[in-house]
């Protein structure tokens, strides 16, 4: 090989380089506007906040018997839903319970800590009852071990007016820790 | 006879030997395993004959394009919710609030365009090389079916955001689509998804856009690409230059060429933001990219409907068939298309004859032309009133207006010399050229005005009503008031404000009173001035012109002794008051004052009922709460209550009274939007 040649072919392999080098940048970068433009939007819900934990008004005194058994009561508030504007609706259930003879309510979130699914009162047993994977709470709220919860029931903040009004923090919880952890 | 496996494993080339480093040792694992090498080596070490050539980077900008529509179109789905009552309201959502949406959605709806004139570069190019030909024509075929898939994705995305724009101009085309002989209306029907547009033409729509379509779309294009792949490029001849490698020299024109698609598709999108940088005005990125028009509204006209651009020259097609009724937009939209359409898939089996090829190739141009030429014309009529000279046409539009448009007064106008006559004549009919366009035109601006005030109320902290953006649009005072006011009030009203230079010229046409501003201080002075009273702002063209009202503010009011200016400003700002558009920092005490004047009986109250000041009812209206909605509501109900004008009434309909039986004119809301848009009472966002 002469000289002249290997010359030639170092310049062309150079060339070669190039075209292929340059070739990969302009179809990157053609492509990269519609990605970048999907993951962007893709992921705007990592910027999303749920409401922040308020006060609800729930129900009143005289409507939780003071005889130490939970009652259901749908929480109400207003609620936006991405575009959409709800007034006064339902947005979840808590368990208010009373001992005899006190005016103290124990609030309960209907979630169970487990997976999050609606968690039950059994009558006959005298427990709560998760229908997803069975576990079980007591009245209180309480762990009955074994149980596939990691925690007992989620307490909520409650505050009972001198008029009798009962207003409950609705908050939700990570579930399947042990920790009770607010959502934010 | 060995296994194939490894005879390909055989030409794997350059696999590398000794030193493996980790990675060599991964992608020797996948080799085996996938044969990949042997399949990249496929498809980027293709023969171009004659080297590489910018000719045929349409072909893979058109594949880019599609990719672009593939990500784009997926992500706008994932945000998409396709109802009547959540599509309008999701794309808004998109466009609005989510970030990047605007851009995302930009990309989408600009590349749709560009991919069709890249199909039409494709086809041109195809076309004049002659590529059709043996043994490519099945190949050339499927290339018109993918083109119809791609126009078939335009025409169904249009719909997808549910607003104005998109839902009529979707009327038409499934109208269209219903004129087909024989299964028409049936196909009309299957695709609507009923009998009216609703969910279920949202849905369909939906799935046919991003289901459908673009599946078919993909399995056409493998078998496209890989019958390209199997006869080979069709090589531009005379072929004088070497043979190149499809990988890298024509894999780098084809990434230029895509990557000067994008550059003009973000172009388009990002211009008006650099405009507006330059004139300094603030960037909107929702209003950048795509447009999104007024919810869709099948109650309202849309005088501004028109189609993408590129279907516009089948828009002004149909208007060559005028006056052929349904026989003409059977033959403009189905049977000319239809014939195109077959010529086109004749074009390989004429090809085959050099003068075939040569009438191949005149045909591509002049369908090109002809639809470059209808395009111009569409745009030309609708858009014709922003260059031409409306004043010189002003003698003509006064003479029409005098004769009243009558046809021997204008021939004895010009002494019935038909020269004249006709000279006259063709210069009406470039006049109502004219016309024509500015009312397209007006209709754009209200479309546009009615857009940017729909997204203004979907802003709003309260956000939208479950039942969607038309409930809120149906009951906003700001854009429904003056819709309702010009259809039921203007024929009689007047509503402008006294001092803009077109008021006088209105107001000479209006037959009762000048609505601008009713309630206000300003509009209840102009009422006490004797110098208004009884002209064209007030009672002038009424019943009312020489009433006791009049004749009260002439002669009593402009008697100063009893009346003095500051007791005339006093009733003037106690009936702001009573309206509720009294301006703030009125002084209670004046209002106080006022009261007492309009109460008083030898005053306003020796006829007025006002308050409890005990004048029977009848003898004039009752001016407690005048002005107020309950007010306003009240009188156009029922003007011929005796709480307003009774028997003394001029003209005015009870818009809100009917027959036993019958429906009134006007529903309370109607009336209640009506009365809202008059005192200036809607919705206005805060300044963030």
């Amino acid at each position: 090989m002469s000289r002249h040649e290997a010359v030639s072919d170092s310049a062309e392999a150079r060339r070669g380089f190039l075209t292929k080098l340059l070739a990969i940048v302009c179809g990157g970068l053609a492509t990269l506007p519609p990605v970048l433009a999907g993951l962007w939007m893709f992921l705007d819900p990592l910027r999303r906040r749920g409401a922040a934990a308020t006060f609800l008004p729930v129900t009143d005194l005289a409507s939780v018997p003071d005889d130490g058994i939970p009652r259901q009561f749908a929480v109400v508030a207003d609620r936006v839903d991405a575009w959409t504007g709800f007034a006064a609706e339902p947005i979840g259930a808590v368990y208010l319970r009373r001992e005899k003879g006190s005016d103290a309510v124990q609030a309960l979130s209907a979630t169970c800590p487990h997976a999050g699914c609606f968690v039950e009162i059994e009558s006959q047993e005298h427990c709560f009852r998760c229908p997803c994977h069975n576990s079980k709470f007591m009245l209180d709220g309480g762990m009955v071990a074994p149980s596939p919860s990691p925690r007992a029931m989620d307490g909520l903040e409650c505050q009972v007016a001198k008029n009798g009004e009962i207003a409950v923090k609705w908050q939700n919880f990570y579930t399947g820790i042990a920790d009770k952890v607010a959502r934010p | 006879m060995k296994p194939q496996h490894q005879h390909d494993h055989k030409q794997t080339p350059h696999r590398p030997v000794g030193s493996l480093g980790l990675l060599g040792q991964l992608t020797d694992f996948l080799d085996d395993r996938t044969g990949y090498r042997a399949l990249m080596h496929e498809a980027l070490y293709e023969r171009v004959p004659g080297g590489a050539r910018w000719r045929y980077v349409w072909g893979s900008s058109l594949v880019f394009a599609f990719m672009t529509q593939l990500i784009t179109g997926l992500v706008l789905w994932s945000s998409y919710s396709a109802s009547a009552q959540t599509a309008w309201e999701s794309v808004y959502y998109i466009q609005h609030e989510m970030t990047g949406g605007w851009l995302l959605r930009g990309i989408h709806h600009v590349m749709a365009q560009a991919m069709v004139v890249l199909l039409a570069l494709h086809l041109m190019q195809v076309v004049i090389d002659g590529a059709y030909r043996a043994p490519r024509e099945v190949n050339f075929w499927l290339g018109l079916v993918l083109m119809m898939l791609v126009l078939g994705m335009a025409l169904t995305g249009y719909l997808l955001p549910w607003d104005q724009k998109g839902y009529w101009s979707t009327r038409v085309a499934t109208n269209l689509a219903g004129l087909v002989p024989l299964v028409g209306p049936s196909l009309q029907q299957v695709v609507v998804g009923g009998p009216d547009y609703g969910h279920h033409t949202l849905t369909r729509f939906f799935a046919i856009h991003a289901g459908f379509l673009p599946l078919t779309l993909v399995l056409m294009l493998v078998v496209h690409l890989s019958l390209f792949r199997k006869h080979g490029l069709c090589a531009k001849q005379p072929i004088v230059r070497p043979d190149a490698m499809f990988w890298p020299d024509q894999v780098l024109k084809d990434a230029v060429a895509m990557l000067a698609v994008m550059a003009v598709v973000l172009g388009v999108i990002l211009m008006p933001a650099l405009r507006a940088m330059l004139e300094g005005r603030p960037i909107v990125p929702g209003e950048l990219g795509a447009e999104l028009g007024a919810p869709a509204d099948p109650s309202l006209p849309y005088a501004a409907a028109r189609p993408e651009w590129y279907f516009l020259f089948l828009f002004q097609f149909l208007k060559v068939f005028e006056g052929w009724g349904a026989r003409g937009e059977f033959f403009g939209a189905i049977v000319v298309p239809g014939l195109v359409m077959g010529v086109m898939f004749l074009m390989p089996i004429l090809g085959r004859w050099q003068l075939g090829h040569r009438f191949n190739v005149a045909f591509t141009f002049a369908l090109l032309a002809g639809i470059g030429l209808l395009t111009a014309m569409a745009t030309n009529e609708d858009y014709a009133a922003l260059w031409a000279d409306r004043g010189a046409f002003a003698d003509v539009e006064k003479l029409l207006e005098e004769t009243d448009n009558d046809k021997a007064k204008i021939a004895a106008h010009f002494g019935n010399d038909a020269a004249k006559i006709a000279a006259f004549e063709a210069r009406v009919k470039k006049l109502d050229r004219i016309r024509h366009s500015q009312s397209f035109l007006d209709a754009v601006a209200l479309a546009k005005a009615d857009a940017a005030r729909s997204i203004e109320l979907a802003g709003r902290p309260e956000r939208i009503p479950p039942a969607g953006m038309m409930e809120l649009v149906r009951n906003d005072a700001l854009s429904q008031g003056p819709k309702l006011f010009s259809q039921h009030c203007a024929s009689c009203h007047a509503h402008v404000d006294p001092v803009a230079p077109e008021a006088h010229a209105v107001l000479a046409k209006a037959s009762a009173a000048n609505l601008h501003g009713f309630g206000t201080a300003a509009w209840m002075r102009g009422l006490l001035d004797p110098t208004q009273v009884a002209g064209p702002g007030y009672f002038g063209n009424t019943a009312h012109k020489e009433g006791d009202m009049v004749h009260f503010v002439q002669n009593d009011l402009t008697d100063a002794a009893t009346w003095k200016p500051d007791d005339i400003e006093a009733v003037v700002a106690a009936m702001a008051e009573e309206a509720g558009l009294a301006a703030a920092g009125t002084d209670p005490l004046v209002v106080e004052k006022g009261r007492g004047l309009i109460a008083a009986d030898d005053r306003c109250g020796s006829c007025h009922t006002f308050r409890d000041n005990g004048v029977a009812a009848g003898s004039a209206p009752d001016i407690t709460g005048w002005g107020s909605r309950e007010w306003l509501i009240g009188i156009i109900v029922d003007p011929t209550h005796e709480r307003f004008y009774g028997d003394s009434n001029d003209r005015m309909p009870s818009f809100g009274k009917a027959e036993e039986g019958a429906t009134p004119m006007l529903t309370r809301q109607q009336i209640g939007l009506i009365a809202d848009w008059l005192r200036g009472d809607w919705y206005r966002p805060t300044a963030h």
